[in-house]
């Protein structure tokens, strides 16, 4: 299971670099996301989509909330 | 959605996995910036000011009237050490009893507002219900600031 983090847990990754990816559809995050946020939808989310991801690197994931 | 978005990297290899789980809303509510297509649209942080006056519930009311004397507004937000709201001390209650403590002569639990909220929106509500100032706050309860009815109209471009 995936660690579950705060908001102050999310800004202390961020300036250490992790990367951050929205898991809503893409016309959700058109619309609005965090600053640097890649979107990869939950439905395509496969090999292929997350190999634009570092897995050297610390990778967060959100959505809209936690409902 | 994000929980199972997590278990998925961490098959496919990933093992620094983290679940932001309060999410986008809880990430817009603290007034934090944003982008994308409606990032632009004019939002009750745009407007936040921070210079309404607290004070700690222990404090005697005399001694926060006198900083309430000095800032545009016509009360005080009581807040506890963390920064959580507790109550607001109206102006009847500042001019009353100097000795009394915050505490006992607030008003508890104020309604409040989130900093994304809709400017027009809130300008709206504001304007129905004869209210000039609302208070902001986090999700987890935190004041943020309050945001001016006047200042909002200003931003609309005087549209109320």
């Amino acid at each position: 299971m995936a660690t579950r983090i705060d908001l102050g847990q999310l800004r202390k990754l961020l300036d250490g670099g992790a990367q951050l990816v929205e898991v809503l559809p893409a016309a959700e995050y058109r619309d609005e996301h965090l600053p640097g946020a890649i979107n990869l939808p939950l439905k395509q989310l496969d090999a292929t989509s997350a190999a634009q991801l570092d897995q050297a690197r610390p990778v967060v994931v959100y959505c809209w909330d936690s409902l | 959605m994000s929980p199972r978005a997590a278990c998925r990297l961490q098959l496919l290899g990933f093992t620094q996995v983290y679940d932001y789980v309060a999410g986008k809303a809880d990430w817009l509510a603290h007034g934090l910036p944003t982008e994308g297509e409606q990032a632009q649209v004019p939002r009750a942080k745009d407007v936040l000011r921070r210079d309404a006056v607290t004070a700690f519930s222990e404090e005697p009311v005399g001694q926060v009237a006198a900083r309430v004397a000095g800032s545009p507004y016509g009360f005080a937000l009581v807040v506890a050490n963390d920064g959580t709201l507790l109550g607001r001390l109206r102006k009847a209650v500042l001019d009353a009893d100097p000795a009394a403590r915050a505490e006992q002569v607030m008003e508890a639990g104020p309604s409040t507002i989130r900093a994304d909220r809709p400017l027009a929106e809130l300008a709206e509500r504001l304007g129905s219900r004869g209210l000039r100032t609302a208070i902001i706050t986090a999700p987890d309860g935190k004041l943020l600031g309050v945001v001016r009815r006047a200042d909002m109209e200003a931003q609309l471009g005087g549209q109320p």
